[in-house]
């Protein structure tokens, strides 16, 4: 079977179309970063596209669960918190400790991993790798964390397990904004002066925007394998059918456990770029309403797609920063021509969005990709049928 | 019959719901390489019975063996020790240690197909008994995702390939498995089941909804694969001309209890069986 599939040809063409797209996304994003002339138009472009690849990173995550496994969780939001601040908390430097923990004494640590790799390693590759590394651990500290919640929270079902875990992110809110740990998370006060992307380089090149799409486009391949290995199709039956998974002895807690943690991991892995983008980061901002942000782009996306999740969170950012800003400021400008439009006002993006998404719910319920994927080499093969399709009309015609 | 021929032992299990007796200490044993069959009326407890034995219900009271190893033994406890009306209440000790879940006693050996077909809708034809293959891979989750298990992958591949061909699915491999006909969704049940590697196959009501014509073909595939496979098959059924066909022994249930067993000449004959069937004249 194996055989047949590498002498596809429509899969090789496939394979090559995409090798060729992102290896040209990235010498584009390096460009980006380096040559390309800040105007108005990048100074948007910029932002959009890497917060684009972190939310994708974060909807792929949701999806799952949600999309996957069949989980209908609602802690998404305390995942991504846990990461931000596991990431954080491991990379401010130690000189910086005394001025963000100012309430604290200076914290209770007294160490920075990015600093101790810089003084190993040089600057540049210390701030990279320290980053990574910190990534990871971000992704650890949510994978544990959701561990430990998930051995009561997954024996229950549907809307019980969405409202516990809705819960519990809320929990996990309060928790780390006391002030008893304080010395840890800065209480209920912004933690700053970590490695944010800007000080990811490699040499003299800057590496602001393509660092989180190589982050996510790792993190998301490696989602893409486990869904299409044994474990995926396991997490699929459990979705599709519990009690015919159990019965056919697929674990339904333990199946359910790794994908939680799983997702729970990469959510982390979110939650610290999350914060590299941010620059500063605050618990209070992680709040349900982000859980629901989430969720509304794997809905959009298509519940049981990776593809349509990374898709739908481009362009829900895309419309939320960029393209439907100018309803929040009073008018456009068309021709030259200032015109003023009396609904256009602070918050009025929200209500045009709320719509656009009512008519995407209700017109198109299963999103934009349904739970299919998106494939060069289906994309390959369509256009070849067509062309044939073309070629046999022609000498119909003839 | 020595004790090892016993494939599957049931002891006076009674499920009791609340106040309604569902079993009543049902006995029966599952001789190695034999059909058996379990009959009786709508509503007579077959189902849940079967659910006992794969663990979706703890028994209220009562003892189930594999292979001599004890799965489930149970006796009335809290709510249940004062509102049991059953028998035989103080013979077994509650051992939390041996109530395993269907999963595990899947692994055991122990392989069900469902009263309404419970296939992966959606999956193929082809995920479907690949995904059952899972159980028995030794295989982690970073050894699948990273690709380490690729040999065992193409194993599991051709053993589903191969045992598509023999149930005579392989046509079918890449549709939905809600798409097939009837017939097909009930043999690629079974297939799944098989996918497991059972010793013992539990099959609820394999011949529901079948046509006289489909259910024969039926009759003759669970022969084959139980010759096959060397299985021992218990089955749940109401389709008399089935069961008599193909059983070696029959034990019929009313009502949650037991009111004959023997081989399928005898139950025919058996004036109880009747009754439960027919209902009795009222003369």
């Amino acid at each position: 079977m194996d055989k047949t599939l590498q002498k596809d040809p429509a899969k090789k063409i496939g394979a090559a179309i995409a090798v060729c797209l992102i290896a040209a996304l990235y010498i584009f994003l390096i460009l980006l970063d380096n040559v390309l002339p800040a105007n108005g138009f990048t100074l948007m472009l910029i932002p959009v596209l890497k917060k684009g690849a972190i939310y994708s990173l974060i909807c792929v995550s949701m999806n799952l669960l949600n999309g996957f496994t069949g989980l209908f969780s609602l802690g998404q939001a305390g995942f991504l918190l846990v990461g931000a601040y596991a990431y954080a908390i491991f990379a401010i430097p130690s000189d910086q400790h005394a001025a963000v923990y100012q309430y604290f004494d200076g914290g209770a640590i007294g160490f920075s991993i990015p600093e101790a790799l810089a003084k190993v390693l040089g600057e540049n590759a210390g701030a990279f790798l320290g980053a990574v590394i910190c990534i990871i651990l971000a992704g650890l500290v949510a994978a544990v964390f959701a561990a430990l919640i998930g051995i009561p929270v997954l024996r229950l079902k549907s809307d019980y397990l969405a409202i516990a875990t809705l819960g519990f992110a809320e929990i996990i809110r309060a928790i780390f904004q006391w002030n008893g740990v304080g010395p840890v998370t800065n209480g209920s006060n912004m933690l700053r002066k970590y490695t944010s992307f800007s000080a990811i380089k490699i040499g003299e090149i800057k590496l602001a925007t393509a660092f989180p799409f190589f982050i996510a486009m790792i993190c998301i391949g490696l989602i893409v394998l486990l869904i299409n290995s044994s474990y995926g199709r396991a997490f699929k039956a459990v979705r599709d059918d519990e009690v015919a998974a159990e019965a056919m002895g697929i674990s339904l807690f333990k199946h359910k456990m790794l994908s939680f943690v799983i997702s729970s991991f990469f959510a982390g892995v979110g939650g610290a770029l999350l914060a590299m983008y941010q620059t500063t980061i605050q618990a209070n901002a992680f709040k349900s309403a982000m859980t629901y942000e989430i969720l509304l782009i794997v809905v959009i996306g298509g519940i049981g797609s990776v593809s349509g999740s990374c898709i739908a969170s481009f362009l829900y950012i895309a419309c939320n920063e960029w393209w439907l800003r100018f309803l929040d400021s009073g008018g456009v400008t068309l021709f030259g021509k200032e015109i003023t439009v009396p609904f256009f006002r602070d918050g009025f993006r929200k209500v045009v969005f709320s719509v656009i998404i009512m008519v995407i719910v209700l017109f198109f319920s299963r999103g934009i990709m349904g739970d299919k994927e998106l494939s060069f080499a289906g994309l390959v093969r369509k256009l070849r049928k067509k062309k044939t399709a073309e070629a046999a009309e022609g000498g119909a015609g003839k | 019959m020595s004790n090892t021929d016993i494939v599957l032992h049931v002891e006076n299990v009674t499920m009791q719901f609340g106040g309604v007796m569902a079993v009543n200490d049902l006995s029966l044993d599952v001789p190695k390489g034999k059909i058996i069959a379990l009959i009786g009326p709508n509503g007579a407890g077959k189902t849940t019975a079967f659910n006992c034995i794969t663990g979706v219900y703890e028994p209220t009271n009562g003892l189930v063996e594999f292979c001599g190893l004890p799965m489930v033994r149970n006796h009335p406890r809290g709510k249940m020790k004062k509102l049991y009306q059953g028998e035989h209440a103080d013979l077994y000790t509650h051992d939390p240690a041996i109530a395993p879940s269907p999963d595990k006693i899947t692994e055991l050996g122990i392989a069900r197909t469902f009263q309404n077909i419970r296939l992966w809708k959606s999956m193929t034809v082809f995920d479907n008994v690949l995904t059952a293959k899972h159980m028995r891979a030794k295989q982690n989750v970073f050894s699948a995702t990273f690709r380490a298990n690729a040999k065992e992958e193409k194993r599991m591949r051709d053993e589903t390939e191969a045992l598509l061909a023999e149930q005579d699915l392989l046509q079918y491999r890449d549709e939905l498995a809600t798409s097939l006909p009837y017939g097909l969704q009930r043999r690629l049940e079974i297939a799944r089941a098989l996918a497991t590697s059972p010793k013992l196959l539990l099959l609820d009501e394999p011949a529901a909804g079948m046509n006289p014509q489909e259910t024969h073909e039926l009759a003759q595939f669970i022969q084959q694969i139980q010759e096959k496979y060397d299985l021992t098959v218990f089955l749940i059924e109401h389709h008399m001309d089935l069961v008599m066909q193909i059983s070696d022994y029959i034990y019929v249930i009313d009502f949650g209890s037991e009111i004959a067993q023997g081989v399928p000449q005898e139950i025919q004959n058996n004036q109880r069986v009747i009754d439960a069937y027919l209902g009795v004249s009222e003369e």
